[in-house]
């Protein structure tokens, strides 16, 4: 009964393609998959915006929008029909095919991310080998899609925009990389599956997830700098502030494409901390021995929620960072403290078992963190002014 | 060879020929980053994963990127009005046309010189990790530091900069 | 820089997001239209027009004096006194406006004419949702529109009105104090006259009253 429960979508998935002849069945259960990951993670984008700002609204002491259905939860309803129904309004100079393939090769390059993740026990679209290297090749691939945007809307704000947001993104493109690696260093695989499942084990109660081990606990706070970072999430969201560049690089949208624009950046969040909890809270596994009975779907999505919480949270609560800011923050602190984090993750696992290396390893981080806080981020000191002059 | 390669093929080589034959630089790189993905899908084909999945993070996510920034910080986008053919074409073909055909003649020769096994060995990501590792450490190593000199090369530019204007 | 002061602000806004659900003053939206703040005690929006008894034109306090036609600074009040008068509160007989428009699009709420009127008959008002598609004809408030009884009065500005109707009382205490003082010196200055004309004029008084009959 448990097992059905937990199984339900795989049995589901089964009993549909049975009904085809056995050439067709597994591509059609792969479609099956594909409809699935297409209807369930907008959804949630859906729900994701609606929870965003009622969240933010009572964070900032007001209510969110209320109107729309019981305590505001159609809203999403109204906005697709506001976005679908808007003018597209394209610069007259704007690059015509680069202005219109950009919001389609950033849903495109997003959507085939959620491709890997293990959503439940046995409940992965596509088992590779390199799961996590195709993760991070779309997550790169979303890059380009937001320079294509920039520049072809022939409009000063809005390269400047996403000039800022690719040095941003590449920027920390390479401290979401290298935290990863600690993980594939412990797991010995790049396969997302085997990683979930080499979490899914617990001594006592308590899980196995990375994040309880210290170098887990670092990896964790850098990817999720980085993933915050990635998305163009605040405090990170120069390139899309709003008092700074209108709308950055999606200025010249309106309509449909800046829908396909938010849902795009909306679904690059969403699938970024899918691939934190794989990797760091154990995916679908649960937290506590006991409390296996409840389905392995279920915990990946409360994972999920709670992420976007926290992404929520962030947002609320913190103000803006600059760009030099923002790009000091990356060179100066986070990739060199991943890059200790990822020696002392190999110190873990050639110390054996025992209480020493917990000892060792937390030492070594939460030094390294009080140092590096207090040193690496110097201040501009302001001297005396010097001009630079144009030639 | 069956349609699946045609097509990524044809993908690709139409990426290339726009790469040269498009007025606008911006919309040759975009062509080239276009190359860039039918070649990593030729990789996927041959079921060489990683070097597929690396070849999108790489070219795609940090050269095509590299090659735009290049693009908007020299010359901008102002397009050329007569095209770009320039009056020394032909000589740039045939010098074209001709490593192409030294290129086609060893990868052809190659092909027969390798025995034909009986079944693809299946390379594993560990596998590759083991032969960097092992074999391959020596020009690991020298990719690193030619990577540490490039990063230090581009501080000490962008410092220069700075420091020679005050 | 080691984070505390992120992890300080984010248990500042968890407060204020956990408070929203349960305490009034970590949620201070007020849900217009289904929900309203009382407008305070000195608000102001536009001018009405006081009357003090049941009905509004007889007890209607103006006098036409145009005092406050001739201040208004963007001259937004038009009125149109009567040939004929009535008694006001204390009694006296005075003119009446037989037309009095404000037009609302054009008064500042500056309060000019509140602050020059001698006979307390014009206040601001507290109504702001006067919004109406009708441009001209219903942004001109008229005589009926702009007469609101004293108690409403009462209502928008308690103060105000208690300190105008002590002035007034005052006032008509003082006119009813003089009346009665008048009274008693006519009727005093009456019987007096009365008693010196009675003493020698009595014979006199008696033949033309014997005559008569």
């Amino acid at each position: 009964m448990i097992d059905k429960a937990d199984q339900i979508f795989v049995l589901l998935q089964h009993w549909l393609v049975s009904f085809l002849p056995l050439a067709l069945q597994q591509p059609a259960a792969v479609l099956l998959g594909v409809i699935g990951i297409v209807c369930v993670f907008p959804a949630i984008f859906a729900l994701t915006t609606v929870f965003e700002r009622k969240g933010l609204g009572r964070i900032q002491n007001r209510l969110g929008p209320n109107r729309v259905g019981p305590f505001g939860f159609m809203q999403p309803i109204a906005d697709a029909i506001k976005s679908l129904t808007k003018e597209d309004v394209v610069p007259s100079t704007a690059n015509g095919p680069v202005h219109f393939l950009a919001p389609v090769g950033l849903v495109v390059a997003v959507f085939m991310g959620f491709a890997v993740l293990p959503v439940g026990r046995n409940m992965v679209l596509v088992d590779m080998d390199a799961g996590l290297l195709f993760f991070f090749a779309m997550g790169a691939s979303t890059e380009v899609s937001v320079f294509m945007a920039g520049w072809s809307s022939r409009n000063k704000y809005s390269l400047l925009g996403a000039m800022r947001a690719v040095a941003q993104m590449i920027s920390y493109e390479v401290v979401l990389l290298l935290s990863s690696v600690a993980v594939v260093m412990i797991t010995g695989s790049l396969s997302l599956t085997k990683i979930v499942e080499a979490q899914n084990q617990y001594t006592g109660i308590f899980p196995h997830w990375y994040i309880f081990t210290p170098w887990g606990l670092a990896g964790f706070v850098m990817y999720a700098i980085a993933a915050t970072a990635e998305t163009n999430r605040s405090p990170f969201d120069l390139p899309e502030g709003e008092s700074e560049l209108v709308a950055g690089y999606h200025t010249e949208y309106s309509g449909f494409k800046f829908a396909l624009f938010f849902l795009g950046e909306y679904l690059a969040m969403l699938s970024i901390s899918g691939l934190g909890t794989t990797l760091f809270l154990g995916g679908w596994s649960a937290p506590l021995s006991f409390l296996t009975f409840m389905p392995s779907w279920f915990w990946f999505f409360s994972k999920l929620m709670m992420s976007i919480f926290v992404f929520i949270w962030m947002r609320g609560t913190l103000p803006r960072l600059r760009q030099d800011q923002l790009m000091n923050f990356a060179w100066k602190f986070v990739l060199p403290f991943t890059l200790l984090d990822l020696f002392v993750t190999a110190l873990w696992r050639f110390m054996g078992e025992g209480l020493l290396r917990w000892i060792v390893c937390s030492a070594i981080l939460l030094a390294a963190y009080i140092i590096m806080g207090r040193v690496a981020m110097v201040r501009k000191h302001f001297g005396p002014r010097s001009y630079r002059y144009a030639e | 060879m069956t349609v699946v390669f045609y097509l990524i093929a044809a993908i690709t080589v139409a990426g290339g020929l726009a790469a040269v034959l498009l007025k606008n630089l911006v919309h040759c790189a975009l062509a080239v980053t276009i190359a860039f993905g039918g070649i990593a899908l030729l990789f996927l084909s041959l079921d060489a994963q990683f070097a597929g999945f690396v070849q999108i993070l790489v070219y795609i996510g940090a050269v095509a990127i590299l090659i735009v920034f290049a693009i908007l910080l020299t010359r901008g986008s102002d397009v050329p009005k007569d095209g770009v053919f320039s009056p020394t074409w032909l000589t740039g073909v045939a010098i074209a046309s001709a490593v192409f055909a030294v290129m086609g003649w060893a990868i052809i020769n190659s092909v027969n010189a390798i025995p034909q096994l009986a079944a693809v060995p299946h390379v594993t990501v560990h596998d590759i990790g083991v032969a960097l590792v092992g074999s391959y450490v020596l020009p690991l190593e020298i990719v690193a530091l030619l990577l540490t000199a490039a990063t230090v090369g581009a501080v000490i530019v962008a410092m220069h900069e700075k420091g020679g204007a005050e | 820089m080691l984070g505390e002061g992120i992890l300080k602000g984010m248990a500042e806004t968890a407060k204020n997001f956990a408070g929203s659900f349960v305490s009034k003053e970590r949620l201070t939206t007020v849900e217009y239209p289904e929900e309203r703040i009382a407008p305070a005690e000195n608000a102001r929006v536009f001018p009405f027009l006081v009357y003090d008894t049941e009905n509004w034109e007889a007890g209607l306090r103006c006098v036409a004096c145009q005092i406050c036609e001739k201040e208004c600074p963007p001259k937004c009040i038009y009125i149109d006194k009567s040939k004929d008068k009535k008694p006001d509160y204390v009694g006296k007989q005075q003119f009446y406006p037989t037309r009095f428009d404000i037009d609302i699009s054009v008064c500042m709420s500056c309060q000019i004419c509140v602050e020059v009127c001698p006979f307390e008959a014009i206040k601001m008002d507290t109504q702001f949702e006067l919004a109406t598609d009708d441009r001209f004809g219903g942004l001109l408030l008229d005589r009926e529109q702009l007469a609101k009884s004293n108690e409403y009065y009462h209502e928008i500005h308690p103060t105000e009105a208690s300190e105008v109707d002590a002035r007034l009382a005052e006032e008509k205490a003082k006119v009813v104090a003089k009346a009665k003082a008048a009274e008693v010196a006519a009727t005093k200055a009456a019987a007096d006259a009365a008693t010196k004309t009675a003493a020698p004029a009595s014979p006199t008084q008696a033949k033309p009253e014997g005559g008569q009959d």
